[in-house]
């Protein structure tokens, strides 16, 4: 301690050095499996919609794709909105329904 | 039998050119034939750190394209016996850099010199490439922070799938950890990396630690490699690194602060 340290206002923060540790430990583990593979995230989600497209119908634009690579779990979200029918499509399919329905 | 060595990092800043002039003239120094490639086509640097840039005449590029021979084109250093230096061109792009003409200039050194040291360009792109493309052993200089760690570890992957020993199947390129601008100080706080966390995530072989030093600004200042600087610990370190690099046991002495006297330790944080 020196005396100049005395009249440091943060003198008590918190050392930062072993959180540079633990995230370049983490993100180096995953960068190291896919070092050569290219980024796979956008054509996961362009095949991805098409599948779903061929059932229901999908705005494109409306599909979030996210990866959280964490130290125990990692976890890919996907997040597709469908859109809501307009009044003449929920006419059209009541009307099927009930014929199906007999 | 000559060695390629390239010098390397991803990152740039972190001082790629600061090591290739020091670590070049100490191995000449050492009585080895040593030249040393400046590779950063268009931002050629290396030759303003050795203190040759009034006397280049011709440039890597210019022996390639064959409008001068690689005699015309080496600078041979005044204050060190044993030492060339190849600049890079300042006018031409990274594409006039070619892997045949790479490979022909590297060819022709070999025969004349003991080791040929490259000063790679940062990033990862034509002209670093090339510049580990043939290389028989990487030194791969790193800062304690996140961002570089980060870059040498992707250097590390292209050095490992890229290099012509990779794709050739030969033993693979022989990998040296060169950490610069080391503050032990900060290190004991608790507010930089450590030396054996960098080695641990990297996992390759210490070859020095360069304290940060103020005598590497005065030094490129001045146009003098740094460990020529009398009473450089940035240059006691490099000396020691080429020592070590050529097969002596030094100890690494700078890992720890240096001894400070009673007034620094009174108004530097000695805690």
């Amino acid at each position: 301690m020196s005396l100049l340290d005395l009249f440091r206002a943060n003198k008590r923060a918190k050392p930062t050095a072993e959180a540079a540790r633990d995230r370049l430990q983490i993100v180096l583990a995953h960068e190291r499996i896919s070092r050569d593979g290219d980024d796979f995230l956008p054509r996961l989600q362009k095949e991805l919609m098409e599948v779903i497209a061929r059932y229901v119908a999908v705005d494109q634009k409306k599909a979030v794709v996210k990866l959280d690579r964490g130290d125990d779990v990692s976890t890919l979200e996907i997040e597709i909105e469908l859109p809501t029918p307009t009044a003449g499509e929920r006419r059209t399919e009541r009307v099927q329904q009930a014929a199906s329905n007999g | 039998m000559s060695e390629v060595i390239v010098v390397t990092s991803g990152k740039g800043g972190v001082g790629k050119t600061t090591t290739s002039a020091a670590f070049a003239t100490g191995l000449a120094m050492r009585g080895y034939k040593t030249v040393v490639v400046d590779f950063d086509v268009g931002l050629r640097n290396l030759d303003l750190i050795m203190g040759c840039e009034r006397r280049v005449v011709f440039d890597i590029i210019n022996v390639i394209q064959g409008e001068a021979n690689l005699k015309q084109a080496l600078i041979k250093d005044k204050r060190v016996e044993n030492l060339w230096i190849l600049p890079a061109s300042q006018t031409r792009d990274k594409d006039a850099l070619t892997k045949e003409g790479v490979e022909a200039i590297l060819a022709e050194l070999r025969k004349t010199h003991d080791y040929i040291v490259c000063d790679s360009p940062a990033g990862i792109e034509r002209g670093a490439h090339l510049a580990l493309y043939f290389a028989d052993q990487a030194i791969v200089v790193t800062n304690p922070e996140v961002s570089s760690v980060r870059d040498s570890d992707r250097i590390l992957g292209v050095l490992a799938s890229r290099s012509q020993r990779a794709e050739e199947g030969r033993d693979p390129v022989k990998e040296h950890l060169m950490l610069t601008r080391y503050d032990a100080a900060r290190v004991e706080r608790g507010e930089m990396l450590k030396v054996d966390d960098v080695q641990d995530i990297l996992a390759i072989p210490l070859l020095g630690i360069i304290p940060e030093s103020q005598s590497v600004l005065n030094a490129s200042n001045q146009g003098v490699p740094v460990i020529l600087e009398d009473g450089s610990s940035a240059g006691r370190a490099y000396a020691d690194a080429v020592g070590r690099f050529v097969g002596e046991d030094i100890p690494h002495r700078f890992a720890v602060p240096e001894k400070k006297g009673l007034f620094s330790r009174l108004f530097r944080g000695a805690a």
